[in-house]
């Protein structure tokens, strides 16, 4: 009961300049070890190759380029697929469409569940806990599901499939925000911008927020390996923007059947969704061993 | 204390050149340390943060800290030098040879063990006593020794069912119970109350007289070494400055760091300015040549900046390290500046608490409060910590909203929470913070950070920038300060920093809550120093919060003396600490330790 905050604290210089790192030096330090170049490579790689692959694609998506599942030829590299449409081509053409909708799906859940976890962790009353339990709400549901049911009811539009992947995110980070922020709020310098009146809003954006910086930079790479993989499977699924667009999760779907006679058409957007998650896990878990100083001192990792 | 001066005279502990060193980096962090202590003498280690102490008091274990090794030197205990020993064959030497008693009780007790449970851990550990009759019988004997209770019912007791005196006690106890030579003692009794301070200093005492045990006390508290060491050893920048008997040194001290130490120490006689040293110490790595005092020392001279002057002796057992000490010493002792003019305040109250009560969750822990502060008035309030203090302190700021009663700045009522209040009020009353390792946002330059109350209360533009810079200059921090980071400063300047963002809106009201118990002493008298000139210079009324007696002094005319949520005694600062008429503060002063007790 007795809130005591006037017990005499030896300053120990040392341990507190671990405690509070700029996120810049952070990203740097990330730079430093080798998990987090790879993923770079990796993530650069097939943002590149997704962005700029349809100007190099020989075929329309839709044009057909030989008999169905036909071996690589000349005019099909990677041979033709379960319409006779060239392989290659769909691949280059496959990735626009994940990539966009992963990032839109995961800026819209970062923004949002950050605003939530810095909202409940900075009210602490009855605000925390509806905010909260709603999360929980959420969460209870396997993210699939959720998604899943959404476009069951109104159909596979693109800003349902994002705001459905964005909402399954969401609780996700609103936890991590606020756990990393509760800290924070107890710190005299938001009780000094109390005193002086700061308004609340800009207590949340500039004396919580750039505290929080680094473990919201780690969730932001994490979030977008679960929303490439989400996003791919609804498509798989059959959830994609159009049945016959080319997409990689959809690629996988109609190709598998002929998998031991013409696995190209499987294997390229298996290849390539696998990479590219496995990039942006790397640079995830650089990002969290830069903010924890893990490695520090150490010039590869 | 006296007993030993019959005992022939041969020290059991020899500390011999000690040199620590950052791993891999050659930059050492104490270097040509050597000191001797008797058997049942206490020696005092005093140092500022970063001057190496505490390595040194774990280095006397064998031990070294991650990121430190110990390089060179040996640690006599009875002739086996500790150093000298393999890890394994050091090991059955703590705890029976040397002990620790480590600054936070509650940190070093496991809190899941019964108390009794783990003082007979620390005798079995060692074999200590054949039956565990024997050693039941030692861990009562343990317990009254340090005037703890020792039946069962209270040894079935678990840590955190102790106050934090009582945990101090029971670690005493640990550290005496195998009877060892040695027992260094790390700050102790950093976080305790003064009573609860001078019943722990006194257990350390008797203990180690009786048991003819030597002890290492360090710490950065002057004046409690100054009440409870025989002989005192300086620390700065990794080295000894100054070793000798503790009257000679706070009366008679040769190093002109010591001097301006003892000069830093707020006292209880007498109302006078402290005077902080300017400038800050060498941190390992950039340390210089000659002397590491050099920069910041009134008499130095060319010699001083060549090398290294040796610790020598200037009398019987009183050892310097400086080229000029006969000098120094022959000029008067800079007891802290002129003393004060006191004024007795005057005027219509600026700010007046009336009938305050607050409380958290329905317990109320502030009982009918009335305070009224004139203007350009300092009023000190004193207490210990739990006593309400920083309650009231943040019920004014506007950060404490369950409270009932009324607050009136100006003749305008304030209601609870400062988000509420109006503007100008909120302009005029500002709040200085205990700890400036939390009170700045790490990820804000110091502009920014002086910045914000005029962008809150609508100032911008060139009259903005001309009140930061001029603020700045007047905390003495240089332009160069503005584009850096909180981590990138002392504590000391983030204090500046925090004084200048709660002075740059120009207000007529300042609370200052603890503003120096996260501070050096030296920095502490800097702080006062500063808050002090600036509270005359710009007229302000402030309201300084303190568990410090004796800094009463140094910057307050009028003090409040404040007891489980009462205000207890109020009254002109002479009448109240020299004449006491409750019989709290009585207590109080009877156990704040100060220099005075030696000089007299």
């Amino acid at each position: 009961m007795s809130v005591v905050t006037d017990i005499a604290i030896t300053p120990e210089p040392e341990s507190l300049t671990t405690t509070s790192r700029r996120s810049g030096s952070v990203l740097r330090d990330a730079l430093r070890l080798w998990r987090t170049r790879i993923g770079l490579v990796l993530v650069l790689g097939l943002t590149l190759l997704a962005g700029a692959g349809p100007f190099f694609a020989p075929h329309s998506p839709t044009d057909f380029a030989g008999p169905p599942f036909s071996n690589p030829s000349s005019a099909a590299r990677f041979g033709t697929d379960y319409l006779g449409q060239d392989v290659l081509s769909r691949f280059l053409w496959g990735g626009r469409e994940i990539l966009v909708m992963a990032v839109l799906a995961t800026a819209f859940g970062i923004i949002l569940g950050a605003i939530v976890g810095l909202l409940a962790a900075y009210s602490r009353n009855w605000l925390d806990d509806v905010l909260m339990r709603g999360m929980d709400v959420i969460l209870a549901f396997p993210q699939i599901m959720l998604a899943l049911v959404a476009i069951a009811t109104v159909g596979p539009k693109p800003w349902l499939i994002v705001l459905a992947v964005g909402l399954t995110t969401l609780p996700r980070v609103a936890r991590v925000t606020r756990g990393a922020a509760q800290p924070i709020v107890a710190r005299d310098f938001v009780a000094s911008a109390e005193a002086l009146g700061v308004p609340r809003i800009r207590i949340l954006g500039r004396e919580l927020l750039p505290n929080i910086l680094s473990p919201l930079m780690v969730e932001v790479s994490l979030r977008l390996t679960y929303s490439i993989g989400l996003i791919a499977g609804l498509a798989f699924l059959g959830f994609a923007t159009s049945t016959n667009g080319a997409n990689w999760g959809t690629m996988i779907n109609q190709n598998r059947v002929a998998v031991q006679a013409q696995p190209w058409g499987v294997v390229l957007p298996v290849i390539a969704i696998a990479l590219l998650t496995i990039g942006t896990g790397l640079v995830g878990d650089g990002i969290s061993r830069a903010a924890a100083g893990i490695d520090r001192g150490r010039s590869t990792g | 204390m006296t007993d030993d001066r019959t005992a022939p005279d041969v020290p059991s502990i020899v500390v011999a050149g000690l040199r620590i060193e950052l791993t891999g980096s050659g930059r050492d962090v104490v270097d040509d340390v050597s000191f001797t202590i008797h058997p049942g003498q206490v020696m005092g280690l005093v140092g500022e943060s970063g001057s190496g102490k505490t390595t040194v008091g774990l280095a006397l274990l064998g031990h070294a800290r991650r990121g430190v090794e110990i390089v060179a030197g040996s640690v006599r205990i009875d002739d086996v030098d500790v150093l000298a020993l393999s890890e394994e064959q050091r090991r059955p030497l703590r705890g029976r040879v040397v002990s620790y008693v480590p600054q936070d009780p509650a940190a070093a007790l496991n809190p899941a063990l019964r108390i009794g449970t783990q003082l007979l851990e620390v005798l079995e550990a060692h074999d200590f006593g054949k039956s565990s009759a024997e050693r039941s019988e030692r861990v009562a004997e343990m317990m009254r020794e340090v005037a703890l209770p020792d039946d069962p019912k209270y040894l079935h007791r678990y840590p955190h069912e102790l106050s934090g005196g009582q945990q101090q006690r029971v670690g005493l106890a640990m550290a005496f119970a195998c009877r060892p030579r040695l027992i260094v003692l790390d700050e102790p009794t950093t976080g305790l109350d003064v009573t609860t301070q001078a019943h722990v200093l006194n257990t350390v005492r008797d203990l180690a007289g009786a048991h003819r045990v030597a002890a290492l006390y360090v710490s950065h508290d002057l004046a409690v070494v100054s009440t409870l060491a025989e002989r005192v050893a300086v620390m700065y920048a990794g080295r000894l400055v100054e070793v000798g008997e503790s009257s000679e040194l706070f009366a008679n001290a040769a190093h002109p760091y010591t001097r301006r130490l003892v000069g830093a120490i707020p006292r209880l006689a007498g109302s006078r300015e402290l005077i902080g040293i300017p400038g800050r110490a060498p941190s390992p790595g950039s340390r210089p040549r000659g002397c590491a005092f050099e920069s910041r020392c009134a008499f130095v001279e060319d010699a001083c900046r060549l090398e290294l002057p040796p610790l020598r002796a200037l009398d019987d057992d009183h050892m310097v390290r400086c080229l000029r000490a006969e000098e120094v010493r022959a000029h008067p002792m800079p007891f802290a500046g002129e003393a004060m003019a006191v004024s007795t305040p005057h005027g219509e109250s600026v700010l007046s608490v009336q009938q305050m009560s607050a409380g958290y969750r329905g317990v109320t822990v502030l009982h009918d409060i009335n305070l009224d502060l004139a203007p350009s008035e300092c009023l000190a309030l004193v207490g210990e910590s739990g006593s309400g203090k920083t309650t009231l302190a943040r019920s004014i700021a506007g950060l404490h909203a369950e409270r009932s009663g009324r607050i009136v700045l100006h003749g305008e009522e304030l209601v609870e929470l400062a988000r509420h209040r109006s503007r100008e009020s909120r302009r005029r009353l500002q709040y200085i913070f205990q700890n400036p390792y939390g009170s700045l946002n790490p990820r804000r330059t110091i502009d920014q950070i002086v910045r914000q109350p005029l962008e809150v209360f609508g100032i911008g533009g060139s009259e903005a920038n001309a009140r930061v810079d001029e603020m700045l200059e007047r905390v003495s921090l240089t332009a160069a300060y503005a584009s850096r980071y909180p981590d990138q400063l002392s504590g000391g300047e983030r204090q500046r920093v925090a004084i200048a963002r709660a002075l740059v809106s120009r207000p007529d009201v300042l609370i200052c809550d603890e503003v120096t118990s996260a501070l050096d002493v030296s920095v502490q008298a800097a702080i006062v120093e500063l808050l002090g000139e600036l509270q005359k210079s710009l007229d302000l009324a402030m309201l300084f919060v303190t568990h410090n007696l004796p800094l009463v002094r140094s910057i307050a005319q009028r003090v409040a003396v404040m007891s489980a949520g009462r205000i207890v005694e109020l009254g002109a600062v002479d009448s109240v600490l020299l004449e006491p008429s409750d019989d709290y503060t009585k207590r109080l002063l009877a156990d704040t330790p100060s220099l005075e007790a030696v000089q007299s």
